[in-house]
């Protein structure tokens, strides 16, 4: 019995995690950097929020939805570039060839990276949601199952676009490691993190309703606003998520048959 | 009766590059390798060897041909003998930050290695670099280097080990050192070994057969002995000459 289920074998894939635990063990500067970006953020946002309050009743009555969104925005990018950089390990140390030889799995590989992601991501963000309760009385918590929820969607969104972000890299080298970084910036504009879908142009409210961030981040401010839950935006995210995931698991798995088909394997690196 | 083949290439080609205008990488290759030795695959520069080697691992897709490795067909079951097979090339390397016994543990998991300290322990004995293992991988030197990325293909005691250029970069003295070593786990194992090299020497002195590339093809086969007296050489170092420059029996072949 060597315990697989559906072809994937759990400790290969903890092999790969201990591999990203001693990365992380061994450098407090990767450790700080995870935790550094998302606090000066929710900082600048945390004194914006409160000047803004003084002057606009709307943001008085619902103070948090810009530091929430923030929050939960830097989750979403921060599990995406979490799968990204865990697997731009590999490339960076020419380790592609000798894993890809041993008996893990694609499969098991890219499950390995979307642990990584969420779990770089939450070493960032219960920090700075914790700092931001300390500055700003400010509790992300408060949503209780709603948060959640919320997380999920936009962690199955990032595994998404991370784990396709890792194939195109994978077939295309180093040379296309910016979209790690940027990739989900070009979602940025329609994800409604800041401000309703309503807001923008007809054309783009479609494009913002093909894609979960935009549900998640209506149904945050609907219940930080109006204290309402709304369940078919969260629906309507994981059903997108869903899609989005097999999309992106399949780009993934493409992308690595044509690096094989390439020779793209043995020998990427800087 | 002779024991079934550990390697069985049949018609393994791979070409790069569009239909119009294909790059034959590997031509339409043919060999067996017989198990508990070790066979040479030798050959000038963009002869195919490694090409060759990445096919047989699974980490390059061939154009067309069959490959069957420890009895199981390696295009379409190759997770089945992934696990009895290792690996080690100049090519790729170890991740730098990570100790030499963070890496080999890992790989160790990966193999599902029982025992993973104690077999890390003893690899690091027998390879003498038991004062390396809590160094970072990056701060080794070339030989170093070498040692632990071999005791990373030993990690798993695979029954067939793959070896792209195994003492390539290294001084006499170490080169030496590796070879012998290869020699001991090939005969304590009964392992069959596969390695591609530029070096002639090392060939003559591990390999009992010797499959001779070029352009993408096998041009000659055998003993490196037998290869000598075929050629009516002093050594295998000409024989690779008047192969790769199309001389003397190799043109005589080439012509009939």
């Amino acid at each position: 019995m060597n315990g697989e289920l559906l072809g994937i074998n759990p400790y290969r894939i903890l092999a790969m995690l201990r591999r990203h635990w001693y990365v992380l063990s061994g450098s407090w500067t990767r450790v700080v950097e995870l935790i550094y970006w998302p606090a000066v953020q929710m900082i600048m946002w945390g004194f914006l929020t409160q000047f803004l309050a003084g002057k606009t009743s709307f943001v008085a009555q619902a103070f948090g939805v810009f530091l929430a969104g923030m929050m939960l925005w830097d989750s979403l990018f921060r599990v995406q570039l979490g799968v990204a950089i865990s697997f731009l390990e590999e490339m960076w140390a020419r380790n592609l060839g000798n894993l890809f030889v041993s008996p893990l799995r694609p499969s098991e590989f890219a499950l390995s990276v979307l642990l990584m992601g969420v779990l770089r991501a939450l070493v960032g963000m219960i920090p700075v949601s914790l700092m931001a309760w300390w500055f700003f009385g400010f509790s992300l918590y408060e949503m209780g199952f709603a948060l959640a929820a919320f997380f999920a969607s936009l962690m199955m969104f990032g595994w998404a676009l991370g784990i396709a972000v890792c194939g195109l890299i994978m077939r295309h080298g180093l040379g296309a490691e910016s979209a790690a970084w940027g990739a989900m910036f070009l979602i940025l504009p329609v994800a409604a993190v800041y401000y309703p879908v309503a807001v923008l142009p007809n054309w783009l409210q479609v494009i913002a309703w093909s894609l979960p961030p935009a549900y998640v981040f209506e149904g945050m401010r609907a219940l930080l606003i109006d204290g309402v839950l709304r369940t078919d935006l969260l629906l309507g995210a994981f059903a997108l998520n869903a899609l989005y995931l097999a999309l992106g698991f399949a780009a993934f798995m493409g992308w690595f048959e044509a690096s094989r088909r390439r020779g793209l394997l043995l020998g990427q690196g800087e | 009766m002779s024991a079934a083949p550990v390697i069985a290439v049949a018609g393994l080609t791979k070409t790069y590059g569009s239909a119009a205008a294909p790059v034959v990488a590997v031509d339409g290759i043919d060999f067996t390798v017989p198990a508990g030795g070790v066979t040479a695959l030798l050959g000038g520069n963009g002869a195919g060897k490694t090409t060759t080697l990445a096919m047989l691992l699974g980490l390059l897709k061939p154009t067309a041909g069959s490959i069957t490795v420890l009895g199981i067909d390696m295009l379409r079951d190759r997770h089945r003998v992934l696990p009895r097979m290792n690996f080690s090339s100049p090519y790729v390397d170890l991740p730098h930050r990570l100790t030499v016994a963070q890496n080999l543990r890992v790989f160790a998991d990966l193999y599902a290695v029982p025992h993973p300290k104690d077999r890390i322990a003893e690899l690091a004995r027998d390879l003498d670099f038991t004062a390396l293992l809590d160094r970072p991988s990056g701060a080794l030197s070339a030989g170093q280097k070498t040692r632990v990325a071999l005791a990373k293909a030993l990690i798993n005691k695979p029954e067939l080990l793959l070896l792209d250029e195994p003492t390539a970069s290294l001084d006499p003295d170490t080169a030496d050192w590796v070879r012998s070593l290869l020699e001991t786990y090939q005969r304590e194992h009964k392992a069959t070994i596969m390695l591609a090299s530029h070096n002639m020497a090392e060939v003559e002195r591990l390999c009992q057969q010797v499959l001779m590339m070029k352009q993408g093809r096998i041009v000659d086969r055998g003993a490196p002995g037998e290869l000598v007296a075929r050629y009516g050489r002093q050594n295998l170092e000409e024989v690779f000459l008047d192969i790769a420059r199309g001389r003397g029996k190799a043109a005589e072949q080439a012509t009939a």
